[in-house]
């Protein structure tokens, strides 16, 4: 006995759309759609392209600023950075694809958020990474750490566009669904920005770079479910990446703009051809009719279904100017890649899709776009744990080993294997990266004495046991660490990762995240210009710790302005800058030492945090000091260890035993900077007249870590404790 | 003077090698598309950038050497002309059999980002005049198969006759024969090299050993 068919109301239930969602499509249709059309309905009405859970709470976040130049809701933010140019950037999540295979999903997502600058007519100049892994000793996650890594570098450093910085956490909460969000930072003239909406009706549509294959297929609606038992079966929704063809698609697509011939332009990347083209009509107000079979293929019958929602890489469509069809035909070819007029734009504001001879598809684009769900869902406020009082939390029973365990704990120790493995210098402009000791990294302006800071944050433990505090911390993280290198921070990309929306406590999360977001983003003056969610990253009702990922960009006006902290010399005296009060709520000493992760994370004073900001990068721009660290995981001690390292000299802090030795030296304050300077009298006597709390908390010298009567490692050790977990661990020796 | 860089498709250090010997000689610079097939007159000096061209598929530099302009290439360094590959430029030149020997996966299998310490074993080569005294440089590499290999007469040979130019001084990164980062033809106008002179031509990339280098030839 053969299966019946299935009705259309049980496929769109297995493509991801709910009942009530179904019901929309066949009011809005009048009809029951076929299974193309369907197809395209799930895709664009999935969590992935249309925010269907967050866009209510996004609309929080300022997004507009006196250098903002285009905010979210074009393939990447544009900010203006002075001299007729900007910086476009976006950061992105890959997790789920990068879960279920590694180096192509990590690959991939590298690829794709090049793509989103680029098509915005910007030249890549940085990349960054934000990982998160699980436990170390689960089963997957050593191999999972080495796909993720391989893909990233293959596909980065084959394009040539230096990895400059990124982060990488290590915790059980994301045993079952791995965070790969990659941000991308480019550079533009401010007048030659390309955006997506088909400008008018009757220009031709052209597709360029790869052939269409079966690869990808429902990716954006796999991203936007749960992981289950049966996850590893996804793999054929996962796509293969082609860093060639990414490098050879760079070059061309720049070409082609600088012809004049482009009207409108847009990768093809979530839901592939059904979202670029949908998106540039939609936003054009017209109207668009693809033939599929001009459609360049890599497979033989491939069904018009299958081609519309191909996630197959390296491919663009763009929307050329009257006339100009045949502007790109020397450019392709010189590219070697595959090209072809597929349609027109129309002004019928429907979407019509032609596939041998026959319509197969023939909808109103207005429900795609702008009819899509758009949910209230609803939340419960977060459980807030309680503040820790510092006196109440016991101090190490051996100091030395107290500081050598941070040190090398997974969270702290150095990510030498795997940015060793990342191009950090192609371009010839990098200044500082993962290799040097800075707060972020820096790439210089090409033929300019500009610099860009590029850094990537969040403290998911804090989140975690917070949310408002958390979202407030990671965007004040990321400004801190902008402006501990000298820059003045510019604008954000955020990258929210969170479990299943459906869930009132996870939803309670993302609200609570995104309100203390946009508070600091206001505080800080630090707007929002792009970003992506990531939602239903759980495992068999196992949510990730919230991870709302900070991607930020400051600018430097001459980089020779810069500063780091791999520049320590004997007799520098230490000065912290900013308010103790020793928290240790969620700290790194309360979880590696005492294996408790409870407590209210340390708040944070955005006000403090801005008078502290201000007050260290005017004593960069003056000189006044010779290396300057921010204040994070682990507080003063490892802020301290890990300028002695980049250093190699040793330092002295001034702690002494006491009952208030631990929170002072562990707590994790936020607002806080660690400077040093020659001349320390100046640089208190201009903290106090700011009204900046600053203290000395140490000094550099000798060879050895310590701090008075508690511990004094020498440098070799410290230095081991910090280089050897992660090769250790790679190797299966940890 | 007058330098040409070669640009094949996936080349990604061709502007790197351009603005260095710009910046550092202040010799004009010339792109040159791999499908030319001929060269500029009057060149100083050419150079085969790093990359990844042709996407190191099949054999890193194999069909970049099978390129319309490598015939051209071969040509001019047959003639005299000074000619530096770098990275995949290195490869290729060991392709198009201008130099001895092959550019094996690294040691450890992975792509390996890094400063090295460099002994400058061959002060007197037309690249290296410049550093006078001076027996170490420093300058990054960035490869995946940056594992020099050839015969042991081979090495021998290489050796011997004075054409090996660079060692790795302290620590070999990728399991090189004899530690060897870069060697010269017979005829002394043929460098390759692993280390990126191109990201060591200005103080604040960390080291200005690369504008030596290009100092030399172009000097």
């Amino acid at each position: 006995m053969t299966s019946p068919a299935k009705s259309m109301a049980e496929l769109a239930r297995e493509y991801g759309l709910k009942a009530e969602e179904y019901a929309v499509i066949l009011q809005r249709l009048n009809r029951e759609p076929n299974a193309v059309e369907l197809g395209v309905f799930s895709v664009m009405w999935s969590e992935h392209c249309s925010y269907k859970s967050s866009r209510k709470h996004l609309a929080k976040f300022p997004t507009t600023g006196p250098r903002v130049i285009c905010g979210p809701g074009e393939n990447a933010g544009v900010v203006d950075i002075g001299d007729g140019q900007a910086c476009i950037f976006k950061m992105e999540s890959h997790n789920h694809p990068s879960y279920i295979e590694p180096y192509q999903g990590a690959a991939t997502g590298v690829g794709g958020i090049m793509r989103d600058v680029f098509t915005m007519g910007a030249r890549p100049i940085a990349l960054l990474n934000a990982l998160r892994f699980g436990d170390p000793s689960h089963p997957k996650t050593r191999r999972l750490v080495e796909g993720v890594v391989a893909g990233i570098g293959g596909y980065g450093n084959c394009v040539g566009v230096p990895t400059v910085g990124g982060e990488t956490n290590f915790h059980r909460g994301y045993d079952g669904n791995i965070l790969v969000n990659a941000m991308c930072v480019g550079i533009a003239d401010a007048d030659k920005i390309f955006y997506s909406a088909a400008p008018a009706a009757g220009l031709p549509v052209v597709y360029f770079g790869s052939k269409t294959g079966r690869d990808g297929i429902h990716g954006a609606t796999m991203a936007s479910a749960e992981f289950d038992e049966d996850s590893d079966e996804k793999r054929p929704t996962v796509q293969v990446g082609d860093p060639f063809a990414e490098k050879l698609l760079i070059e061309a697509t720049l070409e082609l703009m600088k012809t004049g011939a482009v009207a409108a332009i847009q990768d093809m990347g979530a839901a592939g051809l059904t979202s670029s083209s949908v998106e540039m009509a939609g936003k054009g107000s017209v109207g668009i009719e693809l033939d599929l079979d001009m459609v360049p293929q890599r497979e033989e019958g491939m069904t018009a279904y299958e081609m519309m929602l191909s996630e197959s890489q390296e491919r663009m469509l763009a929307i050329l100017k009257p006339g100009r069809e045949r502007d790109g035909h020397a450019i392709f070819e010189k590219w070697g890649l595959d090209a072809a007029i597929i349609g027109w734009t129309t002004d019928t504001g429907h979407i019509v899709l032609k596939h041998k001879g026959q319509i197969v598809c023939d909808i109103p684009l207005s429900p795609l776009s702008e009819d899509a769900p758009l949910y209230d869902r609803p939340w419960t406020e977060p459980v807030k744990h309680p503040r820790l009082d510092p006196g109440q939390i016991p101090a190490p029973a051996n100091w030395e080993a107290a500081v050598l365990k941070i040190l090398s704990c997974p969270d702290v120790a150095s990510k030498r294997w795997l940015w060793e493995q990342y191009d950090r210098h192609v371009m010839a402009d990098t200044l500082e990266d993962s290799a040097t000791g800075a707060d972020a990294g820096i790439v210089r302006v090409h033929g300019s004495r500009k610099g860009l800071a590029v850094t990537s944050d969040c403290t998911p433990r804090y989140v975690q046991n917070d949310p408002y505090e958390g979202g407030k911390q990671a965007v004040a993280e990321a400004w801190r660490n902008l402006t501990a290198v000298g820059s003045d921070p510019i604008a954000i990309t955020d990258n929210l990762n969170f479990g299943n929306p459906e869930r009132p406590e996870i939803m309670g999360q993302i609200v609570r995240a995104i309100d203390g977001m946009a508070l600091a983003c206001r505080e800080l003056d630090f707007p929002v210009v792009s970003g992506n969610v990531s939602l239903y990253n759980e495992t068999n009702g196992a949510a990730i710790p919230p991870t709302p990922t900070v991607g930020a960009v400051g600018l430097l006006a001459d980089y020779d302005d810069h500063m780091d902290f791999s520049n320590l010399r004997d007799g520098d005296m230490l000065i912290l800058i900013g308010d103790n009060h020793g928290e240790l709520g969620a700290s790194l000493y309360l979880r590696e030492l005492l294996g408790r992760e409870d407590g209210a994370p340390p708040p944070v004073d955005l006000v403090a945090e801005r008078r502290n900001g201000d007050f260290v990068r005017g004593l960069i721009h003056g000189k006044l000091i010779t290396a300057c660290h921010d204040l994070s995981d682990g507080g003063l001690v490892i802020a301290a260890a890990e300028m002695a390292l980049a250093s190699s000299i040793g330092v002295t802090l001034s702690a002494s035993s006491g009952a208030h030795a631990h929170p002072f030296l562990f707590g994790e304050d936020q607002g806080r900077y660690l400077v040093a300077t020659r001349d320390a009298a100046r640089v208190l006597a201009d903290a106090g007249a700011a009204g900046v709390h600053a203290i000395v908390a140490g000094e550099a010298g000798g060879e050895a870590f310590a701090s008075k009567e508690l511990f004094s490692i020498a440098m070799p050790a410290l230095r081991a404790a910090n280089e050897h977990w992660m090769p250790d661990y790679m190797a299966a020796k940890a | 003077m007058k330098a040409a860089v070669i640009v094949f498709p996936g080349s990604n250090c061709d502007r790197d090698c351009a603005v260095g010997v710009e910046r550092a000689t202040g010799a004009k610079v010339e792109m040159v598309w791999h499908a030319e097939p001929e060269l500029p007159g009057g060149l100083d000096l050419i150079v085969l950038p790093g990359g990844f061209s042709y996407g190191d598929y099949l054999r890193c530099g194999a069909m970049a050497a099978q390129s319309p302009v490598m015939k051209a290439v071969v040509a001019a360094a047959n003639d005299g002309v000074p000619t530096l590959g770098i990275c995949n430029g290195f490869q290729i030149l060991c392709e198009a059999h201008l130099l001895p020997g092959a550019l094996l996966r690294n040691e450890k299998l992975k792509y390996i980002c890094k400063p090295v310490d460099l002994e400058i074993v061959n002060g007197n080569t037309r690249f290296t005049a410049a550093f006078g005294e001076r027996r170490t440089a420093r300058m990054t590499i960035g490869n995946g198969e940056g594992n020099f290999f050839a015969e042991a007469e081979t090495l021998d040979r290489l050796e011997g006759e004075g054409q090996v130019v660079f060692r790795y001084a302290n620590e070999n990164p990728n399991g090189s024969a004899r530690n060897i980062a870069g060697i010269i033809n017979e005829a002394g106008n043929v460098l390759g090299m692993m280390p990126h002179p191109d990201r060591a031509f200005e103080a604040e990339l960390g080291s200005i050993d690369g504008a030596v280098l290009f100092r030399s030839v172009l000097g």
